[in-house]
C-alpha cells in the first residue's frame, strides 16, 4: 500500500461563507498557508513557490460553492497520485467546521504534506477570527 | 578555569562496535584509551531506539513521554528545555557540530530552524548552542555539510548513496559486492566524507575559543548509521570476505524462524516482508532474504566507518592537547541508539527492545585533573543521565525537570544512588500502524509489555535473562515459573514511567 491519507480539521468561529470566500480565493493561498511563499494561478493551473525553494504545478479540480468544496492535485512528478481536498461545513450557529484532506502517493508526501495543511488551518482561524472579531 | 567537556556522539553504533567492549571487528584504540583511563559502562541503556527521540532525551534529560518526541518525525519544541542552554547561561561558550536531529530532515515548507541556518549562512545559535554546523548521512538536503560539499566539492554530490528513494522511502537498493541494501561504494575522498567534515569543522571551532574559556563541544558524527557507503579507499581495512558472522546472526533459517516465532508477531511479519511497522527501515525490503555474506559486508563497511570515527576523534583529542587544555577536559563518547546489523537476521531498527539496540557503547573519561579511579560499571543507566552529568561537571545543580541523575563513577556508587533500572518506550503511529512498547531494564533482565496497537493486543511481551541469555533468543514472557518476576518487573516498570504528555505533538514527517 503506498497510498497515504491524511486529514485535519478545525473549528473556526466565523460563518462558512466567509471561509469559503477565502478558501476558493485560490490565487491568495499563501496568505494563509505557511511555508508557501507565492502563488500563481493561470485558469484552473496553480504553481506554489515554497520556502525550501520547491516548486509545485498544482490543477484545480473542483471549486464548488455550493458544496463548499474546493479539491486540487500537484501534478509535480513525484506525485504518481495527490488530492488535496478542503471542505468548508457550516455547522448552523454562526461557525463552520474546515477539514483539509490529503491523499498521495507517495504516502510519504501525504505526511509531509499534510503537515504543512495543519499548519494551514491554524493560521486560516487565526485570520478568520480576527476579521470577525474586528467587524 | 572550569573543566571543558567533549561530548561525542556516534549514530546507531552497537555496543560491540569497540574495541574496548570485546568488538574484535574494528580498531578503535582512541576511545579504547578512553576507557582504560576511565569509566566504560556495560549497560547504557537509550529511552528510545531511534534518532529524534534519543537526542531529544540527551539533549533535556527527560524520557520521551516527558520531553514529548514521541517518534521520528515530531520536532522537539524551540523552547524545550536544553543542558546546552543551562551551559551557556553559566559562561560556558558552546557548540553542536554534526547530526542534530531534533526536528525533521524532511521539510519541505522549511518550518524547523535545524534546515534554515544553512540556507541562510548562520551558525546559531540553537538551543542553547552558540555555534552551530549541521551534518547528516549524505550531502542532501538543507545543511552545512551538504552545502559545504555544493560549493566546494560539487563533483562528489552524486557519489553518496541516496538514503531515500524516489518514494522518499528507506533506499532498499543494494550494492558493493554482495548487494546488501543501503551498501555502496562511495568514491569520496575520506577528507571529504562527513566524519572528518565534522572533526574538521570542532577543531575549527576549537581554535577560536581563548584558551581561558570554558566550553561544551557536542561533536555528533552522523556515522555508522546507513548508509554504509564510506570512502572506497578506506575499504582496504577490513575484508568483508573475512568478517566472522556476528553471535547475534543465526546462520540456520529454520533455527532463525523458531527464535523469531517465539517473539510478539511483528518480529516474524517483518521477517518475511508482511509488515514494516515504521519507517526506519526500507519498505521493500525483506529481511528474509538477507545472506551471510550481506551480514558480513555490512559488519565489514561499519567496521570501517567506525574507525574513521576513532581516527577523527583522535585529532580533535591532538588539537585540544595542543591548546594545552587536555588536563581539564572531560571526554564522553556514546551514540543514540544501536543497530541490528545481522541479529536475527534483521538489519536497522525499529520496534524491537533486544541489545542490538538498546545496549550501548558509553564511555567517561573525565577531565584528568580530577585524579579519577578508572572503573568498570556494570549497573543500568540511561542516556537520560547524560545532562545531569554534564551540570555535574560544570558545578551546576541538576535542575528539576530532568529526570536523570549524574552517571555514577563505580559500582558501588551506583548502588548507592540507587541505578537500579532504566526505562526505554517506542511508539510509532504511521499510515494506519501503531506499535507502542514499555521496557525496563533491571537485576540483568529486560522485560517489554505491548500496549494495544496494529499487530498487538496488550497482553504480548518479551523477557529476557541478560545472565543466561545475551543473545535474547529464548522469550520467557509466557514462562509459568517468572510470573511472580514478570509481574514485579511490570510494576516496577509502571511504577517509574513517566506520564505521557497529552495532547501528543504531531508528526510533521516521517524522519
Amino acid at each position: 500500500m503506498t497510498l497515504g491519507s491524511l486529514r485535519h480539521e478545525i473549528r473556526i468561529d466565523a460563518p462558512a461563507d466567509i471561509v469559503w470566500e477565502r478558501v476558493n480565493d485560490a490565487a491568495n493561498l499563501h496568505e494563509w498557508f505557511p511555508g508557501m511563499t507565492a502563488c500563481t494561478l493561470d485558469g484552473n493551473q496553480r504553481i506554489v513557490s515554497l520556502a525550501s525553494g520547491a516548486v509545485l504545478p498544482e490543477e484545480i479540480l473542483v471549486r464548488d460553492s455550493i458544496e463548499r468544496r474546493f479539491q486540487y492535485r500537484i501534478t509535480a512528478p513525484i506525485f504518481t497520485y495527490h488530492r488535496g481536498t478542503i471542505d468548508v461545513i457550516d455547522l448552523g450557529d454562526g461557525t463552520c467546521e474546515v477539514i483539509y484532506s490529503t491523499d498521495a502517493d507517495p504516502r510519504t508526501m501525504a505526511l509531509l504534506i499534510a503537515s504543512g495543511t495543519r499548519h494551514a488551518l491554524v493560521e486560516l482561524k487565526r485570520q478568520m477570527e480576527s476579521l470577525e472579531t474586528s467587524r | 578555569m572550569g573543566r571543558k567537556i567533549l561530548f561525542v556522539t556516534t549514530d546507531q553504533q552497537r555496543y560491540d562496535a569497540l574495541g574496548c567492549n570485546g568488538g574484535m571487528l574494528a580498531r578503535t584504540p582512541v576511545v579504547d584509551a578512553l576507557a582504560a583511563s576511565g569509566h566504560r559502562y556495560e549497560r547504557a541503556v537509550p529511552q528510545s531506539v531511534v534518532c529524534m527521540p534519543s537526542r531529544s532525551t540527551i539533549i533535556t534529560g527527560q524520557h520521551p513521554s516527558t520531553h514529548g518526541v514521541w517518534m521520528n518525525g515530531v520536532p522537539l519544541p524551540g523552547d524545550a528545555p536544553s543542558v546546552a542552554a543551562l551551559l551557556h547561561d553559566s559562561g560556558y561558550r558552546t557548540a553542536i557540530i554534526g547530526k542534530p536531529h531534533f526536528e525533521p530532515f524532511l521539510d519541505p515548507f522549511a518550518y524547523f530552524p535545524e534546515n534554515r541556518f544553512a540556507t541562510l549562512g548562520m551558525s546559531g545559535p540553537y538551543r542553547g548552542f552558540d555555534h552551530y554546523e549541521s551534518a547528516t548521512h549524505t550531502p542532501a538536503g538543507a545543511l552545512h555539510y551538504a552545502r559545504w560539499i555544493a560549493r566546494e566539492h560539487p563533483e562528489a554530490l552524486a557519489w553518496f548513496y541516496p538514503v531515500l528513494d524516489g518514494q522518499l522511502e528507506v533506499n532498499a537498493a543494494g550494492g558493493g559486492a554482495t548487494g546488501a541494501p543501503q551498501v555502496h561504494d562511495n568514491a569520496v575522498p575520506r577528507e571529504w566524507y562527513h566524519t572528518d567534515w565534522v572533526a574538521d569543522r570542532t577543531i575549527a571551532w576549537l581554535d577560536s575559543l581563548a584558551v581561558e574559556d570554558d566550553w561544551f563541544c557536542w561533536m555528533s558524527f552522523p556515522d555508522p548509521h546507513h548508509p554504509w557507503d564510506p570512502p572506497v579507499a578506506e575499504m582496504h581495512r577490513v575484508d568483508w570476505r573475512e568478517v566472522l558472522l556476528p553471535e547475534g546472526y543465526i546462520e540456520d533459517a529454520v533455527e532463525r524462524e523458531r527464535v523469531l516465532d517465539g517473539k510478539p508477531k511483528h518480529w516474524r511479519a517483518w521477517y518475511d516482508g508482511r509488515l514494516v511497522s515504521n519507517y526506519e527501515a526500507p519498505a521493500t525490503w525483506v529481511p528474509a532474504t538477507l545472506t551471510a555474506d550481506q551480514v558480513r559486508e555490512v559488519n565489514a563497511r561499519n567496521a570501517v566507518e567506525c574507525e574513521l570515527i576513532d581516527e577523527a576523534l583522535g585529532r580533535v583529542l591532538t588539537a585540544i592537547a595542543a591548546r594545552g587544555w587536555d588536563d581539564d577536559v572531560d571526554v564522553i563518547f556514546t551514540t543514540d541508539h544501536g543497530e541490528l546489523q545481522g541479529d536475527f537476521g534483521l538489519l536497522f531498527k525499529g520496534p524491537y527492545h533486544v541489545d542490538g539496540l538498546m545496549r550501548l557503547p558509553l564511555v567517561w573519561r573525565p577531565a584528568p585533573s580530577i585524579q579519577n579511579n578508572p572503573s568498570v560499571i556494570t549497573k543500568p543507566v540511561g542516556l537520560v543521565d547524560l545532562a545531569p552529568t554534564f551540570c555535574q561537571i560544570a558545578g551546576l545543580p541538576v535542575p528539576e525537570w530532568m529526570e536523570g541523575r549524574p552517571l555514577p563513577v563505580d559500582d558501588g556508587d551506583a548502588d548507592q544512588r540507587g541505578f537500579e533500572r532504566v526505562l526505554t518506550e517506542w511508539d510509532s503511529e504511521l499510515f494506519g500502524v501503531g506499535v507502542h512498547l514499555r521496557t525496563i531494564t533491571r537485576d540483568g533482565w529486560v522485560c517489554t509489555t505491548y500496549q494495544p496497537g496494529y499487530s498487538h493486543d496488550g497482553t504480548e511481551g518479551e523477557l529476557y535473562n541478560l545472565l543466561d541469555d545475551p543473545l535474547q533468543r529464548v522469550n520467557r514472557w509466557d514462562d509459568p515459573s517468572l510470573a511472580a518476576l514478570r509481574s514485579d518487573l511490570l510494576a516496577d516498570l509502571w511504577d517509574h514511567q513517566p506520564e505521557r504528555r497529552l495532547p501528543l505533538r504531531d508528526v510533521d514527517a516521517p524522519v
